[in-house]
């Protein structure tokens, strides 16, 4: 019922010219019946997640989610050790950030010549780039891994982490180019004439125009590694390296009897981090973001 | 997608507009080959030591029987076909590649129906509405695999929350996880991917002019028709896109499967990706590992060509 309420605002707020102004009553029936199906969809999509938010603060976690029995936050108290969670989460934030810090440097310096000057070879490689963005990396960890043997390159936390900035780099040199595109040329030619060296207009014109783009750069590189479970699942073996994704996966089997509470406590803590960042990024770009505007370009 | 290089390159040398005078051209001369290589290298290093060279090593490896242990770790062998014929007859792997089929069908079935559903529906809404029910759907697409796995896992299981509602009506529990392993999957992976479809639905729905579906209204069609008809076809291009990506996407799950049902019971929800994890890393065949790894970039490849074809067919403007 409540969701009928902004409804009746919208019809009178909104300037819209179309059929709200002429609405009958059988459009205001279908308005409450689409809203009736918004609300059911918004409720199915809810569900599965409540058991995470509930169990989480219950001293006595099943597997059903329902109102906890008895509000407690020993779940959280009992995994806040270095061993199960602190570790786990600063090797995630080293691997999964020192991706994006690389993928967002990389892509500026590929992106600009991509974006500026005329080469021969720039329409394959942009193709190329693209096909990269689709390439379903599972498909290519078992070579990876291959690789990784034979370099002596399994278990290193560096190694991987510039796996993961090289299978965000497709896509970020694809956004960052676009971004540069976004910059007038005008500017840099002004400053050229002016006297200033190629990197002086780099480093005074396109980097402090390009700097939110970069940022939007590396988060998504931040969030999509950060749920990224196959490739440390596979490059890093050793519990001391494990990121959180592959430790709270761990966790979920390591005992006879699982705590459901603290998985569940777990669980909330991993994805908060990734829910805070996109909610940035979504902010940052206005409602652009939805990925969608990246793919038009 | 090709519109996009579209914005600064266009193509043939005919480029004249952005290519400004003078200073850029002398600019141009004066740093020869070093201005491009040098700034691209970092770039092209990483992807070519972590993408070309791995996929060139797997177009190999499947041709040979390198092992992780053993024997024929130490001297591999060029075995030609033998790794292909062995999938063509492995029972397994064409149970595999059937399960990941009906998992890429399901999925992207129940993505699109839902996501372009809740597009349309969220069309026009009150920006409090579409907030609200957007926050949720994004929300299920920005968890991280392996939680969406356990709450879904928490969700299906005899004991989960869904056998408590359905208690309530009566009906009997039992563990969907174990009775219908592949639903099960589908059901967490279209609840996981629907807001991508949803996202560039809406943004493609936003450029659908509205006065062509008002003209269409006024000349008496029905809401049906007017999707069918008129809204439909001038989402050609976005639907094929996201249809494309999505069957990337899905077509490599594996984090979801191995958290829910780790491919079980038995090896009823054994998809191409655990098939290929089981095989080249828990038994070790990195060959044979990558003979499935290529069978299953084969099956993203078959539904590209289609997805590709639907954007051609219609477009001799």
């Amino acid at each position: 019922m409540t969701a009928l309420r902004p409804r009746a605002r919208s019809g009178s707020g909104r300037p819209r010219p179309s059929f709200a102004a002429v609405a009958s009553p059988g459009r205001a029936a279908g308005a409450v019946l689409v809203h009736l199906v918004l609300a059911v969809l918004a409720l199915l999509f809810l569900l599965p997640l409540l058991w995470m938010l509930f169990a989480s603060v219950d001293g006595e976690a099943t597997l059903r989610a329902g109102a906890p029995s008895a509000f407690t936050l020993d779940n959280f108290r009992a995994i806040l050790t270095p061993e199960i969670v602190y570790r786990p989460l600063w090797n995630s934030v080293l691997t999964c950030g020192g991706a994006a810090l690389i993928t967002a440097f990389c892509s500026m310096l590929a992106a600009y010549p991509l974006s500026r000057y005329t080469l021969r070879f720039k329409r394959p490689f942009l193709y190329t780039v693209l096909f990269a963005t689709g390439l379903p990396i599972t498909a290519i960890m078992v070579p990876v891994y291959g690789l990784f043997v034979n370099a002596g390159l399994l278990n290193s936390l560096w190694a991987t982490t510039l796996f993961l900035a090289a299978s965000t780099l497709p896509f970020g040199i694809w956004l960052t180019k676009n971004f540069i595109d976004g910059i007038p040329i005008a500017l840099e030619e002004a400053a050229w004439v002016d006297g200033a060296s190629t990197w002086q207009s780099i480093r005074y014109l396109v980097a402090p125009l390009l700097a939110p783009g970069l940022a939007v750069v590396g988060i998504f590189t931040l969030v999509s590694t950060w749920g990224n479970f196959f490739v440390p699942f596979i490059l890093l073996t050793s519990p001391d390296k494990m990121p959180a994704a592959v430790r709270v996966f761990t966790f979920f089997g390591q005992y006879g009897s699982v705590r459901y509470g603290e998985l569940a406590a777990y669980s909330l803590l991993y994805t908060l981090p990734v829910v805070a960042l996109y909610l940035a990024v979504s902010r940052a770009m206005g409602g652009r973001f939805t990925l969608g505007g990246a793919m038009k370009g | 997608m090709g519109t996009v290089s579209q914005t600064r390159a266009p193509g043939p040398p005919g480029g004249a507009p952005q290519d400004p005078p003078r200073t850029r051209s002398s600019r141009r001369a004066r740093g020869g080959a070093a201005r491009w290589v040098i700034p691209m290298a970092p770039a092209l290093f990483l992807m070519l030591a972590f993408f070309a060279g791995p996929i060139l090593w797997t177009v190999w490896a499947s041709f040979t029987n390198e092992a992780l242990t053993g024997a024929q770790a130490a001297n591999t062998e060029f075995v030609g076909l033998d790794n292909f014929e062995r999938l063509v007859q492995d029972t397994r792997f064409r149970a595999a590649a059937v399960l990941t089929v009906l998992f890429l069908l399901g999925s992207i079935l129940g993505q699109t129906v839902l996501g372009l559903a809740l597009a349309l529906l969220l069309r026009n809404r009150h920006a409090a509405v579409r907030g609200a029910v957007g926050a949720v759907v994004v929300g299920a697409w920005v968890v991280p695999e392996v939680v969406a796995g356990f709450v879904w896992y928490a969700f299906l299981e005899r004991e989960g929350t869904l056998n408590a509602l359905l208690g309530a009506f009566g009906s009997e529990g039992q563990n969907w996880l174990f009775t219908a392993p592949l639903l099960a999957v589908v059901l967490a992976n279209v609840w996981k991917g629907t807001a991508f479809s949803m996202m560039t639905y809406g943004a493609g729905l936003s450029e659908v002019p509205q006065d062509l579906e008002e003209a269409a209204r006024v000349d008496g069609a029905s809401g049906r028709q007017v999707l069918w008809y008129v809204v439909l076809p001038l989402l050609r291009r976005t639907l094929a896109t996201t249809l494309l990506l999505i069957t990337l996407q899905t077509v490599q799950v594996f984090t979801l499967i191995y958290v829910m049902t780790a491919g079980g019971p038995g090896s009823r929800s054994t998809t191409l990706p655990l098939l290929m994890y089981r095989e080249a890393l828990d038994l070790g065949d990195l060959g044979y590992g990558t003979a499935i790894a290529l069978a299953l970039l084969v099956v993203a490849g078959l539904f590209s060509i289609v997805y590709v074809r639907m954007l051609s067919k219609e477009e001799p403007a």
